[in-house]
């Protein structure tokens, strides 16, 4: 299934796009899409180990089975307020 | 209530809104752009969000709020975009029937935001320098729901 990924500030700025598409097999788990998303794009790869993965807009553990409708992003350390 | 706006935050709008004939206490905090981040000079912060999970993490927090302490209204407000020094970023009013809830409520509040919210922010320098700012807190820290924070 490939799976697209949405990137946000200096994640988007390191990937050099906003959103990356990335081809998983049925039933990856998050950290199959972390060790792809790190093998495919290096330089994301020192602040991809301080992020989290969001599935459907909420945080998502390492276990979690992918499904091809999921919306998924990479939430890297937020900084609001 | 919550909302993302691109607009400039009235926040004696907000605290008039969250006012309630059975709250005798309302805690208003702001939270302003700064000039100085440690030595660093900063002229302009940008803001971004990934909105539709920033509203779904904003919803929880009014939730939890709502459940936790005697809430007659609550208001989060957080601002996107260019933002110049001295410009309000975030704001949150709790008006709750006594003060110390009414404290504690916000507190909460905005800590939570700062914790959970997937809105980020650009420091950018007098010498046309910006830089994504993402401290370093594990993801662990990330990955914990709202209730489950202190």
């Amino acid at each position: 299934m490939v799976i697209r990924v949405k990137l946000f500030a200096a994640m988007s700025e390191l990937a050099g796009s906003d959103c990356v598409e990335i081809e998983l097999p049925d039933g990856a788990s998050v950290a199959e899409l972390r060790r792809q998303l790190a093998g495919q794009w290096p330089l994301i790869r020192s602040l991809l180990s301080r992020s989290a993965i969001a599935i459907n807009h909420d945080f998502a553990d390492h276990e979690r089975i992918l499904q091809s409708t999921d919306e998924v992003a990479v939430i890297p350390p937020v900084s609001g307020g | 209530m919550f909302h993302l706006t691109r607009e400039a935050i009235d926040y004696a709008t907000l605290t008039e809104a969250v006012r309630s004939p059975r709250c005798g206490a309302v805690v208003l905090f702001l939270g302003t752009v700064r000039d100085l981040t440690g030595e660093q000079v900063t002229v302009f912060l940008d803001y971004e969000a990934y909105a539709p999970m920033a509203e779904k993490k904003l919803a929880e927090i009014e939730a939890e709020v709502r459940r936790r302490w005697p809430v007659g209204e609550v208001a989060l407000v957080h601002r996107l975009g260019r933002l110049a020094v001295g410009e309000v970023s975030v704001a949150v009013a709790v008006s709750c029937p006594h003060r110390r809830e009414a404290f504690a409520a916000c507190q909460f509040a905005i800590d939570t935001l700062k914790q959970l919210v997937p809105i980020w922010k650009r420091e950018n320098a007098p010498d046309g320098r910006g830089e994504w700012v993402h401290q370093s807190v594990s993801a662990d820290v990330a990955c914990s729901p709202a209730q489950e924070q202190p």
